[in-house]
């Protein structure tokens, strides 16, 4: 597991998915999550695309699983409001791990206050489902938590939650 | 366009010329009568997540490349989610076919009309969407024809039927983890309990 606090969260993101044999990477756009798509998509390792909503998404790495291939599922929080249906009726019903992938927006020197309230769905939608939940505030921290929280996930057939705060991306700020 | 088809017979031809293909059926009337058109261990039926039967087939076609896999969703279910089919014509998996099943109206919650009823056309919008083989089937010979190229061409294909708002005949087992542990068992990717 990679663990050196020198790498870059993301570089480390990537490494834990690999060594989990995580080859499918769906995501919605997010300028936080950069790092991650660029790397998903520059590594024939990896089969990674964009699905039109977080939900849709969430359908296909339930569908792999299904067909034997482990997924996680990008999105920044704002999108997360669109995935509790499917969380629910898919993923929690039918036993079904999933690992979604939250950048934060809403917190800590968000700019736009369209972000502000639904980023705030995330932690009461996750603890309403039972589905368990993690924020990651420190690059140091990163490799642990994302990998035992795959390895529980695909254990017990749950799906996950973790948040990627700004006290480890450093988030989005205001460019005027 | 010929008189409106009864979805039952189009999932008896269906059922009828199927191998080891997944199956993903989408919530309410369609997978019930995929159900009673006779119950295949590779059938997967959907409960509650409306919209999102051709994103799974998806899933399982990007995760066995070498399996045929067939996703069915009824009108209002896939207008819920049209986005899904520009993923799917931008992923373009060569393994994929899309059936829909059309009767124009949400037949489950009462009948209302779906805007297939005002002219929504799901081959234009697939057509639209990168889905260059989306077809209309006409009449029972012409799905069967059309799943058949569809089976043994390479690339997405879409086929939809205009069908007639004949109640469901049957109905599975409200019963997800047995339905996906069994399926998931059918894809040869889990073992049946205490044979490890």
């Amino acid at each position: 597991m990679p663990s050196a606090s020198t790498e870059r969260w993301s570089d480390v993101v990537l490494a834990t998915l690999k060594a989990n044999d995580v080859r499918l990477v769906t995501y919605v756009p997010d300028k936080i999550l950069i790092p991650l798509i660029e790397g998903a998509h520059a590594d024939p390792f990896f089969t990674a695309f964009s699905a039109t909503r977080e939900e849709e998404a969430l359908g296909i790495c339930a569908g792999a699983w299904l067909g034997g291939m482990r997924s996680v599922l990008m999105m920044q929080t704002s999108g997360f409001g669109n995935v509790p249906n499917a969380l629910a009726s898919l993923a929690v019903a039918y036993q079904i791990p999933v690992v979604l992938l939250i950048s934060e927006r809403g917190s800590l020197g968000e700019f736009n206050v369209g972000q502000v309230w639904s980023s705030r769905v995330v932690e009461p939608v996750c603890y309403a489902l039972g589905v368990p939940h993690h924020v990651i505030e420190r690059a140091a921290d990163v490799g642990f938590i994302l990998d035992r929280t795959i390895k529980q996930a695909w254990a017990t057939q749950q799906p996950a939650a973790l948040v990627l705060s700004p006290l480890l991306t450093g988030g989005k700020v205001f460019a005027a | 366009m010929s008189a409106r088809l009864r979805r039952i017979d189009l999932m008896r031809r269906l059922v009828a010329t199927l191998g080891d293909e997944a199956v993903i059926g989408g919530i309410g009337n369609t997978n019930f009568d995929l159900f009673a058109a006779g119950h295949r261990k590779q059938n997967f039926y959907m409960l509650g997540s409306m919209g999102l039967a051709f994103p799974i087939a998806l899933g399982v076609a990007l995760a066995q490349p070498q399996r045929r896999v067939i996703g069915i969703d009824g009108d209002g279910s896939l207008l819920m989610n049209l986005g899904c089919l520009a993923t799917i014509g931008m992923v373009a998996p060569a393994n994929l076919t899309l059936l829909v099943m059309d009767n124009s109206s949400y037949q489950i919650t009462g009948g209302q009309p779906s805007a297939s009823a005002s002219g929504a056309d799901f081959v234009a919008l697939a057509r639209g969407a990168g889905i260059a083989r989306s077809s209309w089937a006409d009449d029972e010979d012409a799905f069967a024809r059309l799943v058949r190229e569809a089976l043994d061409a390479d690339g997405p294909a879409l086929i939809a039927a205009k069908i007639d708002g004949s109640a469901a005949v049957g109905q599975p087992d409200r019963d997800p983890p047995q339905i996906r542990d069994r399926f998931m068992q059918a894809m040869g990717v889990r073992q049946e309990f205490g044979s490890r």
